[in-house]
């Protein structure tokens, strides 16, 4: 593993899927949990994640069956002779999934990553958006 | 039924950060000397250094940050980097439900203490990606004096 590699990385709450060096394929197993918030009004769901490293061309969103991925890669630029000396984040990847309900309109999600924040907007489907419901006296 | 495991996001892990902490308190940080300004693990910002010959490069993970309210300061060879990060919840507005809050808002504050050798009137600073990058130069190294020996 080179010094550059273990520089790259993430805060806070590392989640190992398994413990496999960041080489090859096997550093696609390891990844940081990122932290989020997340915000419902009447329209739908806002979901911020913090993902500090990452630019747009290495964030990936997929959206399988009623299962919504957020993945990305650190991708700042760090010389390559650079000796790690104290690392706070050390796996360069994030990833999180989140199982979507019914009412949530998947086709429609918009996605708006600016300064290592994502902004996912999920709007909810038409007709799961609350009505009020008359009562009628009779 | 395992899923319902998973929907509490602090849940179970939670319990290894207890873990964790009571390891801590066995083995770990009892005797060990820490930085008189060192932080707890999961501290916003998280903080990378690396050494490079001709300088010393610190990496900020901040994200979403306003670069012009990052304050980078060094004071007698300590390297401050402050600021504020706006909530991203709405003051009080009842037709919102915040269900996961994770993500840190308000002041923040970390000291890095810089070596013998750095020079604090050279340091540059950039912001990208929610990552803030600080290069301070170091200073030429001396060079080594023959002692003559009377």
């Amino acid at each position: 593993m080179s010094k550059e590699q273990e520089l790259t990385t993430t805060q806070g709450n590392t989640a190992p899927a398994n413990t496999a060096r960041a080489s090859g394929t096997a550093s696609d197993t390891r990844f940081v949990v990122p932290r989020v918030d997340v915000l419902e009004d009447d329209s739908g769901i806002t979901l911020l994640a913090d993902l500090p490293g990452v630019p747009r061309e290495s964030l990936e969103l997929k959206v399988e069956g009623d299962t919504l991925l957020v993945e990305g890669v650190v991708a700042t630029p760090m010389p390559q002779q650079l000796q790690s000396v104290y690392a706070e984040v050390r796996v360069p990847r994030y990833r999180r999934t989140f199982t979507l309900s019914r009412e949530l309109d998947a086709s429609r999600i918009e996605a708006n990553l600016r300064d290592g924040v994502l902004n996912l907007r999920i709007p909810k489907q038409e007709h799961a958006r609350p009505r009020r419901i008359e009562v009628r006296a009779g | 039924m395992y899923e319902s495991l998973f929907s509490f996001p602090a849940g179970f892990a939670g319990d290894f950060q207890r873990l964790r902490n009571e390891l801590d308190d066995l083995f770990g940080v009892v005797g060990m000397p820490t930085g008189i300004r060192s932080v707890a693990p999961g501290s916003f910002p998280a903080i990378n250094v690396g050494n490079l010959p001709q300088s010393l490069e610190i990496y900020a993970f901040a994200p979403g940050i306003d670069s012009s309210k990052i304050e980078v300061t060094v004071d007698r060879g300590v390297l401050t980097l402050a600021g504020e990060r706006p909530a991203s919840l709405p003051a009080n507005d009842a037709k919102v439900k915040v269900y996961g809050r994770e993500r840190a808002s308000g002041h923040f504050h970390r000291a890095i203490s810089l070596p013998d050798d750095a020079d604090p009137s050279k340091v540059q600073a950039d912001y990208r990606d929610g990552v803030l990058h600080i290069s301070v130069a170091r200073r030429a190294g001396p060079v080594p004096t023959r002692i003559a020996i009377q």
